[in-house]
């Protein structure tokens, strides 16, 4: 019998989150292991228009459903539906991307179908026929190898641990909708509205990240305006000093990171946190500005490809992790650097 | 209203972890309430102040798991449980799941249920969401603002933090939480509290006063290591002002073609 690999596509408003095309490529990679054919489930408002590319990213098969009761997420009647394409078409492994609602469903179909989950695989091996996956635990400080004895296998994969497959826009297709009855019980939780997050490149999925730490606030220069009390003069500030982080990592399409101590000291807002406590990122290149490198955030980034460190102490241990370092002060070195990357980037 | 919390024990997040004979080793580094689930503590705590709740923590772990409950009663939660049975070693996040929601129903009449994130050992993330799916109880996952609880209509309303912003969501009692940074501060447990905690008696169930059976585990985890050592070579940049560092720092970004 072929084996059925079903990938479960995140999508918000008929844009899938990038990792759901990632994990695809994980399903991909599976296939040249052990064969078989990758199936592709997609639900909510939007969702038929995700259906559709998911073909040209190479699924067979593609399952939605955009039909009203389902348009808001709510994990209940997606797991649900999600487990009843698995049992329908008798799929031995079932993958997430590790977003929020990744990771959700995975763990609710796992109690659906009887199964563990392995969430937030880096990588996949092959022994003696099982399939091994990585992954980091103690946020990265060790890694665990693991594997589930059950069927299907469930797995959620972080983003940027597989690379995005490519799309062929001949490759199509008509997705299957999927029905099911949305039970009382599921409506017991109803969603009432959405308000919109900053708009910015996710810190999980950035190919760059420029970070700052409480360094950003100690710019002796500024003066902040006199009716301002301590803390707020220091916030003050800070957020000076995170408009020069802004500015790098708008020039070159970065995400902006923060270190706990910067959050915890309300200069910017906790989304931003990169560490054991935030986000954990691999980016290829992160910048981290007056950062000094705690173990809590070294947890958060030490996976990313290419380090910078700008930072006033020649000690900090966040330069033992730098491919390149600069010790200085970062409103010195920010603003021409700023410069020099936009002439070179052609912007 | 009946609040339960489940939190774990884990090592301090500074901690240096190290693989010995197979085995994690936290050298000296203490054990400690998991810091995401002093988010769920806080956020129970500041619900049961206000509508005259009763909070039971609830962990499960070895006969001498108690820093997490001890600091979660310090902190302000009503009564402690361990869950502990020899049976229970390596055991998966869905095993735990059955256990955690055994003892749940075991409470009973429970109104909201709360957890961390996850914690920052297994870095697994799932437990809440298995837990309130084997009981059937809505689930209300990163919850970064609990806008209303009402105790006679038996609902709230939370907004939840996704990756496209916040989703507002109302649900009915029982409902499971699990709360996020951005619920706000947890407090520092009271001189009080700590002398309230070190006396507290905290009663040990095992599998068979919750009416189980040892719950299947699926997931195995044969090998663990450190990962090894990146070979980086740190260039430190010089130059005679800040605009020379930074024209030669943009040609080694260039060069190392991540741009």
């Amino acid at each position: 019998m072929s084996e059925k690999i079903l990938v479960y596509i995140d999508q918000f408003k008929g844009k899938a989150l990038p990792t759901s095309w990632e994990a695809l490529n994980a399903a991909n990679w599976l296939v040249g292991q052990i064969g078989g054919e990758v199936l592709a489930v997609t639900v909510g408002e939007g969702s038929q228009k995700v259906a559709m590319e998911a073909f040209g990213f190479g699924c067979t098969s593609v399952f939605y459903n955009d039909q009203s009761d389902l348009s808001d997420y709510r994990a209940e009647p997606y797991a649900s539906l999600v487990s009843k394409v698995v049992e329908e078409q008798g799929c031995g492994y079932l993958l997430f991307p590790t977003t929020t609602r990744g990771r959700e469903l995975a763990a609710m179909c796992s109690i659906d179908l009887k199964t563990g989950v392995m969430p937030d695989v880096t990588a996949l091996e092959m022994e003696d026929g099982k399939v091994l996956a990585t992954r980091p635990v103690y946020a990265g400080k060790l890694l665990s190898k693991v594997y589930c004895e059950a069927t299907p296998t469930i797995i959620t994969f972080r983003a940027r641990a597989f690379t995005k497959p490519e799309f062929d826009g001949s490759r199509s297709g008509t997705p299957e909708v999927v029905e099911i009855a949305v039970d009382d019980s599921d409506n017991k939780s109803k969603v009432v509205g959405y308000s919109e997050g900053e708009v910015g490149v996710s810190l999980t999925d950035a190919g760059v990240i420029v970070s700052g730490g409480r360094g950003v606030s100690n710019n002796p220069e500024l003066t902040p305006p006199a009716d301002l009390d301590e803390k707020a003069a220091e916030i003050w500030r800070a957020q000076e000093g995170f408009k020069l982080v802004k500015e790098l990592a708008a020039v070159v399409n970065g995400a902006v990171g923060a270190s706990r101590a910067a959050v915890d000291a309300g200069y910017v807002p906790y989304s931003h946190q990169v560490g054991q406590t935030g986000k954990i990122v691999s980016p290829d290149l992160y910048i981290a500005c007056g950062i000094s490198g705690a173990i809590q955030h070294l947890a958060g980034m030490r996976t990313s490809k290419a380090i910078v460190a700008i930072n006033k102490d020649p000690d900090a241990p966040i330069f033992k992790l730098a491919r390149f370092g600069v010790v200085g002060d970062l409103y010195d070195i920010l603003p021409p650097l700023t410069d020099a990357l936009r002439n070179r980037l052609g912007k | 209203m009946k609040i339960v919390v489940c939190v774990k024990e884990v090592p301090d997040s500074a901690a240096k972890m190290a693989v010995e004979d197979g085995e994690v080793s936290w050298g000296d580094a203490p054990l400690v309430l998991n810091p995401w689930d002093e988010y769920a503590v806080e956020s129970a705590l500041q619900i049961s102040e206000k509508h005259n709740g009763d909070i039971t923590v609830i962990t499960v772990g070895k006969e001498a798991s108690n820093e997490a409950l001890k600091t979660a009663l310090a902190m302000g939660c009503n009564q402690a449980v361990l869950i502990s049975d020899p049976s229970l070693s390596e055991v998966d996040s869905q095993a735990i799941a059955q256990i955690l929601a055994a003892a749940i129903r075991k409470v009973g009449d429970v109104d909201l249920v709360f957890f961390g994130r996850q914690a920052i050992d297994g870095d697994m993330g799932v437990t809440s969401a298995q837990s309130a799916r084997i009981l059937g109880f809505p689930m209300l996952s990163h919850v970064s603002v609990i806008k209303n609880v009402d105790v006679d209509s038996k609902k709230i309303s939370v907004d939840r933090t996704t990756e496209e912003g916040r989703q507002s969501v109302e649900s009915g009692f029982p409902s499971v939480l699990s709360v996020s940074k951005d619920i706000g501060e947890p407090r520092y447990p009271s001189f009080m509290g700590i002398r309230k905690a070190s006396r507290a008696q905290i009663p040990v169930w095992s599998l068979s006063d919750l009416g189980l059976e040892t719950p299947n585990s699926f997931v195995k985890w044969p090998d663990i290591q450190v990962p090894p050592a990146r070979e980086i070579t740190t260039e430190m940049i010089e130059g005679d002002s800040p605009q020379d560092i930074a024209e030669k720092l943009a040609d080694k970004i260039m060069g190392e073609k991540v741009l």
